[in-house]
């Protein structure tokens, strides 16, 4: 599923180098305790989580993942935003809960 | 580099006052280890590794040094703090047992899980820690 494709499910805002949008990413995993990413997320390149501060950007590029879903209608910070592009890493904010975004992107076959 | 060689050395402080900065000389290791060439896989481990060391000296310790070694062969992470230490490493290594206050819970860390998966993405874990006059963690990753 494409950064494009995931922006599409969640009627999100995407933060993304338009060059990478059209990227094919597999597999995600979804938490708000980071130290749970580490140990479970290994070979998927997209995290949904509802918790806003820099490590969850620190947390997908220790793990080489590509894309971060803010669920809940939070916003990115700046810094946010900044280290994600940094690393080039797509932000997506969407309004959707971490259940019904997770739902959304498993029936369009993310990780399945 | 060449099989046999002296390591490179590379030597990093952790601040142990911003937790917004803790990480950071692990992206550090992770660019570095990038242009050398090493295998992404590998990289990987040794990166998640050497982030959830880097939290613990923050969480815990108040920050301290790391140490990287570097051959052809193996990656050597040594972190040292000078914080409380670890009372029992049996009990430290459980999945899901912490002693992190609640407001590094509210930052997503303090699930219990660091040691874990140090373990989990290290080939080998040495752990030496004295209480009252700190920890040092010695992991080494086989590049094979």
């Amino acid at each position: 599923m494409t950064i494009r494709e995931i922006a599409d499910r969640l009627d999100a805002t995407v933060y993304a180098d338009p060059e990478r949008i059209d990227d094919d990413l597999e597999g995600a995993f979804g938490s708000d305790m980071m130290s749970d990413v580490l140990a479970f997320a290994e070979n998927r390149d997209v995290l949904l989580t509802g918790l806003l501060n820099p490590q969850i950007v620190r947390t997908a590029h220790m793990l080489d993942m590509r894309c971060i879903v803010i669920v809940r209608g939070k916003t990115a910070t700046e810094e946010i935003k900044r280290l994600a592009a940094e690393n080039e890493i797509a932000i997506v904010e969407t309004a959707k809960t971490m259940y019904e975004a997770s739902g959304r992107l498993y029936e369009g076959g993310l990780g399945r | 580099m060449t099989a046999g060689q002296e390591p490179l050395h590379f030597h990093y402080d952790v601040d142990g006052n911003n937790f917004t900065s803790a990480g950071e000389a692990s992206v550090q290791v992770k660019r570095m280890l990038r242009q050398m060439g090493f295998h992404p896989d590998l990289i990987r481990r040794i990166s998640v590794a050497m982030y959830e060391g880097e939290i613990n000296m923050v969480i815990h310790a108040k920050g301290g040094v790391a140490d990287v070694y570097v051959t052809p062969e193996c990656i050597t992470v040594i972190l040292k703090d000078v914080g409380p230490g670890i009372k029992d490493v049996k009990i430290a290594m459980q999945e899901g047992y912490s002693t992190a206050p609640d407001n590094i819970r509210a930052l997503g860390f303090g699930a219990g899980m660091g040691l874990p998966n140090m373990k989990r993405y290290s080939d080998d874990l040495k752990i030496d820690s004295v209480v009252g006059v700190g920890t040092t963690i010695e992991m080494k990753f086989l590049s094979a």
